[in-house]
Formats: C-alpha cells, structure tokens, sequence
C-alpha cells in the first residue's frame, strides 16, 4: 500500500487516485477527477468514502458551496507547476476547507514546506522516496513573512 | 538603510542551513540535477559557460561599506577578485565553486545579506531609483515600500513556482529612474489632493516581446500595498501560459486578457483580501519608514558649482560636471562612479576598488552607497566642499570615469563571454565602441546617449529601451548583431526600432559612429539625440547606416 506524510506522520495511504476511465462510481476509496465529482454529486453526497483530485489548470471555485468530502488531492503534474499552491490557498482561505489537503503528482522534498504554508497537510510522494528525511525538511524555517494558510497573522503585526 | 532585526537575521541564517544540506545532498548524488538546478536558481547559482555564477541580491541596491567590504573578500577568496554590478542592482561573481557557494552564503549572511530568489521563476530583486532620499524631484522615498516588497515576496510560498520570473520596481520621484514601465510590476508614488498613493502598472517587460507597462490601478491606498500585489500575483500565477516559456511572462497574459479585464480580475481576486490581516500596519511603515531616516546632514550653504568650474583642473572639472548631481539638502551633492572603464567589462569592479569604495562612502557618504541599474555606483550623500577630495581618492582606483550618462556608459551583459544563454559576445562590442570613441570632448558634445547592449534576446542589457540597443544574434553559428535606436527607460520609456539586417561585430563602431553623425548633421541646438530623433525619424538613420555597404 502506497505511504503518505499525513500531519506530520507516515501512515498508510487510504485512496486511489482514478483517471476518467477507469471510473466505477460505486467503488470505495477513491479519488474521483473534478468532473466524475461534479458530475455524480447526487449520488455521492451523503458517502464518506471518497475524495476530489484536481488538476493544476482546474479552477478551485467550481467547488464553492458544493463540498461534501473530507479529502482533496491537488496533483502538481510537474513540480515546477505553481498553480496547485494557490488552489490549497483558496481553498483554505476562500473556501473554508478544513479537511484534507492532499498533494499528489511530481512533489518533492524541498517544496513540502511551501505546500504546508499554502494549506497542504498530506502529501504522496513517489514510490522510492524517503519519507523519513521529507518529514525533517518540514522543519527547516521557524520565520516567515507572509499571510498564509498556515499561519493567517503576517510577521509584521508581531514585531 | 534597513537594519535587520532578529526575525530577519534568524531567516537568513536558516536558508544558509537549508541551503547547505541540500548542496551535500547533490554532491553525494542524492538529488537529480534538474531538481537540483530549480533549487539552486532560486538561490542564484547558474551554471555558465566556464563555471557556474553567483548571484548575490541586493536589495534596491543599497549597500553598506561593511556590506561590500565582505563582498570585495568573497571575491577574494572564493573568486578570482572582482564583482559584476548587473541591471537589477545586484552583485554576480563569475567564479565560485559550487561546493563552497554555502560558505558564501554564509559569510553574507554575517553581513545581513543573501542571494535569494536573485534566479528562478520567482519574485526578484526589487529595484529602486538609486537617488532615492537624496533627489531633488522627489515625491516620498520609495525605499521603505521596496523592502516592505522584499519582505513580503521573500519566501512567498505561493509564489515561488510562477510560469516565470517576476520584478517590480518602485519610483518615488517625478522623473522615473527606476525603469517601472518596463517591469512586470511598476510602481509609481504619486500624489493626488495632498494624499500620497500608487500608481500600479503591470505587463511591461523586455525580453523576446518587449512592452511598456498598463495602467492597471489610479491609485492605490499604501496600506493595501502588499495586498493588492498579492492579487496581482494570483491571477498571473494561476493564468499565465506555462506551455511555452517565451509566452509565459506577465505581459503575454495582460495583453491577451486586456488591461481592462486583467485588471477587473485583479479587483476581484483583491476584494476578498482587501483589509484583511496582510493590510499594513500604520506601525510596520513607520517602522520601516524609520530605517530609511535623513542621515544626519550638516547645516551648510550651497557652492557655487559653476564657479567650482572655474578649476584649472581639467579632468575634475569632466567629472564634476558629468558625473554629480545636485542634492535636495543644501550643500550636498550626489555623486556618481561610472564602472565603465574602457578596456573593462561594463560593471566589473575589483576586490581593492570596492574596499576603496567603501572607504569612500565611510568618509563622505554616512558609510552607504548603492549600486544601479545602469551598473555604476552612487555616493548619494556627500558634501560639496569634500568632492575634490573624494575625486582624488577615485582617481587612485580609477573610479574616476567621467562618462556617466555617455555614449562609453553603456549597459551590457556579460553575454558569450560568459553566459551560457547568450548567442553573442557583448563585452569586445562595448569595448570596441568605447575605443572608438575615446575623445572626451566629443562624448560631452554629444550628451546624454546610452547605448545598451545583450548577447541574446533574454534581453540582460536592456537593449530595447537604449537609445542605441545593440542585440546579439547567431546566424548559422556566426555572431550577429542587430542595432535598434529610439528605446529609452525613463518616464516616457519607449522600446526601440530595428534599423534593418544585422551587422558583423567588427562594423558595430562604424555603425554606431554613422548614426552619431547623423545626428550631429541634423541636430539643432542643445537637443538630445533622441530629440532629434523624433524630429526627423528613423529613416535618414537607416539610410546612412545602408550605406556603409554600399
């Protein structure tokens, strides 16, 4: 079963992501495509088993007022792709979102911190990772600046 | 100048930290080399031609003399002795050894310093005009809200992975220095009804699609700075093209959105952060604003600099005239160092010449000095009575160039020499123009001309907005160069017209002498080249230069 860093902690991954067309709604433990989602929201409200994955060109807003699972996978399809960080921002920030914020794709050690700043807390990382020495990078930077997801009070408004 | 305080220092510090493990972790192999080289970038590591160059930041190029005292040793040391000032402020070492980049780091950390996002698709060094709190048409000094920028976009986590790199720029007086509308982020102080506020233009650029900046906000309250920049970089981090990276700065986006609908899309994006907790505090400016204090001036009368003229001191007197500026405190001046020796890359400065430099700026300039965009070197605060003194002591390092805002003060890349990027050499090309015209009387008969010279089409020298632009091409694996005239970068900033095919770099001088006679020809009384370029247009420039050929 494939690992993720979740809160911090290794633990065992309790979805699949499924592309468009191995889709079979029913099954459990899924990551469904924002379309499948969108698309068979009645039959998935009231399910628990399940998530939302998007992709990095899919608007975040379409969600707005219609989420009713507790896991969203934002996939980062290169990591030098920066749009997924806003998604988990707005996601946080906008939309209110206090479940699961899970990143999936090409994601690397060295950008987790960014991605926990941005609203992220799981993250599934290729197959031959080490997933102890990822949990260690976390730990890099006690300062930071901005308005984030993580931590709304800007450096400023403390000095 | 900004102070760091512990929360700045202690961010600083970690970075050097981070930076080091994962410099080890490449080196044992741990790391492939392209994720490696996002990682390095955004710490201005490149790996050039010869060897790989640092990038160490500088902020709106302010520079203490304790600052570039360890800078004239990191060159020392780690380097082969000598610095690169380049167009965005900043300071590039050519040869470093990537193993011992973290002990660099390191030793500018001790100094409040970094190379922090000075690469990569991120937010860049914010830049500034270099007269900033000394000019006589200033409006405020812009320099508290380029470091509130700083601070804001330093380890922006959101914005680290842009489709490409992003630089803002600050003006604060009526005569723009800075260059705002040619980046993606222009920012203009202006003054409306006795309120102070900015102006925000977005999408200008050089580059492969050279644009001027639009107008995207009247007027901007200074607390909602950071906010409003933030909504800005939403919408470009979240729309701009990542399919091809020629179309994927900010400008490509503006123009395919329109101004208009760009700038609605900003509103909106803004509106749901407006006032929130991003919003300045009236504590943090002051607090900022207190870094950036009046040094303290001595109450003293103005000179007569035109009887200071009256010298039989001929090589003071090129100088005095070309290269100081007045103040907007009595009795001072500022005074401008033009790197731009012939026979010396433009912007290159040695180990001893950056120690005499800050020696300098320790005796006649409360110890500051700033590096500019047009890659010299700015004493801003420095008594008039003392500026004998002070030429004097530049004329031991041969700081003393009398060329500033000449033809031979040219902008250049490091370009073939160096660069990996580049199709061309630059550096022979100045030289070969400075050699030909080596007649200082001449140079000052021909007034403000700048002349602005890339080695490729990323545009590193500006050449778009030089009077003169001068742009490396490579046809067929040959060198050749395109000239353009007409490009300025000051407040009625214009992007040059190509005259016609590109020449050999051996014709460049011929070529540049030939518009510089056209000019001469139809020129009427004091006006610039550029005015009497727009008085009679590109075409008797292009004829004269066709010629040559014939």
């Amino acid at each position: 079963m494939t690992k993720v860093i979740k809160n911090s902690k290794i633990t065992d991954s309790n979805f699949i992501l499924v592309r468009e067309k191995d889709i079979d709604i029913d099954v459990g433990n899924q990551l469904f495509p924002l379309s499948t989602y969108l698309q068979n929201l009645e039959t998935l409200v009231g399910r628990s088993d399940y998530g939302i994955w998007i992709d990095s060109h899919e608007e975040i807003e379409v969600l707005a007022e219609k989420i009713y699972c507790d896991t969203i996978a934002l996939n980062f399809p290169s990591f030098n792709d920066g749009r997924p960080y806003s998604s988990a921002n707005l996601l946080r920030q906008r939309l209110k979102f206090q479940g699961e914020i899970r990143a999936v794709g090409d994601v690397r050690r060295d950008q987790l911190e960014q991605m926990v700043r941005c609203g992220f807390n799981a993250f599934e990382m290729a197959e031959d990772t080490d997933l102890e020495a990822s949990l260690a990078s976390l730990q890099g930077f006690t300062v930071n600046y901005q308005t984030t997801a993580d931590r709304p009070e800007p450096l400023f408004r403390k000095r | 100048m900004y102070r760091y305080d512990a929360h700045d220092q202690k961010l600083v510090d970690e970075r050097v930290a981070q930076y080091r493990e994962q410099t080890e972790r490449f080196l044992e192999g741990k790391i492939p080399a392209d994720e490696f080289q996002q990682l390095r970038l955004r710490n201005g590591l490149y790996v050039q031609r010869l060897a790989p160059m640092l990038r160490i930041a500088v902020p709106y190029g302010m520079l203490s003399s304790k600052q570039i005292r360890k800078v004239a040793h990191i060159t020392r040391y780690y380097d082969k002795g000598y610095g690169h000032l380049t167009t965005r402020q900043n300071i590039q070492l050519n040869w470093p050894l990537l193993k011992e980049v973290p002990d660099i780091l390191e030793e500018l950390a001790s100094v409040q310093m970094h190379a922090i996002q000075t690469s990569g698709s991120c937010i860049r060094n914010i830049t500034t005009d270099q007269y900033a709190g000394s000019a006589k048409d200033e409006i405020e000094d812009p320099r508290p809200w380029a470091e509130l920028l700083r601070q804001w976009s330093t380890f922006h986590p959101e914005f680290n992975w842009l489709p490409r790199k992003f630089k803002i720029a600050v003006s604060g007086s009526t005569e723009d220095r800075a260059a705002i509308q040619v980046h993606d982020i222009g920012i203009r102080i202006i003054e409306r009804n006795g309120v102070r506020g900015f102006q925000i233009l977005a999408g200008g650029g050089l580059g492969r699609t050279p644009v001027i900046g639009s107008l995207i906000k009247e007027f901007l309250d200074p607390k909602h700075l950071l906010t409003y920049t933030e909504a800005v970089l939403r919408v470009y981090n979240r729309y701009g093209r990542r399919d091809n990276k020629y179309k994927a700065r900010i400008k490509i986006l503006v123009r395919a959105m329109t101004p208009e609908v760009f700038s609605e899309k900003v509103e909106v994006e803004w509106a749901s952060i407006k006032n929130g907790p991003g919003t300045l505090t009236s504590e943090e400016i002051d607090r900022t604003k207190a870094s950036f204090a009046c040094p303290k001036y001595e109450v003293l009368r103005d000179i007569n600099l035109e009887e200071a003229l009256i010298t039989d001191n001929e090589a003071f007197r090129n100088w005095l005239k070309q290269n100081v500026l007045p103040h907007k405190i009595s009795g001072y001046a500022i005074v401008n160092l033009a790197i731009k020796a012939t026979g010396v890359a433009p912007g290159d400065i040695t180990d001893e010449q950056m120690e005499l430099i800050a020696d300098c700026a320790e005796t006649f300039s409360f110890g500051e000095l700033r590096i500019t965009h047009e890659q010299n070197i700015t004493l801003a605060d420095v008594r008039q009575k003392d500026l004998y003194t002070l030429w004097q002591r530049l004329v031991t390092a041969k700081l003393n160039s009398p060329n500033l805002g000449l033809l031979t003060d040219m902008i250049c890349c490091p370009g073939g020499d160096f660069c990996s990027l580049a199709n061309a050499k630059s550096i022979p090309v100045a030289e070969a123009i400075q050699r030909r015209f080596d007649q200082l009387d001449y140079l000052h008969d021909l007034g403000e001309l700048h002349i602005n010279i890339s080695g490729c089409m990323n545009a590193c020298g500006h050449h778009h907005v030089g009077n003169i632009g001068i742009l490396g091409v490579d046809k067929k694996g040959q060198e050749f160069y395109q000239v353009s005239i007409g490009g300025s970068a000051n407040s009625s900033a214009a992007i040059g017209k190509i005259l016609g095919p590109s020449f050999a770099r051996e014709e460049i001088p011929e070529v540049i002498e030939t518009i510089v006679q056209v000019y001469i020809a139809n020129r009427v009384s004091e006006e610039y080249f550029l005015d009497t370029l727009h008085r009679i247009g590109v075409q008797p420039f292009k004829d004269a230069v066709y010629r040559i050929d014939d």
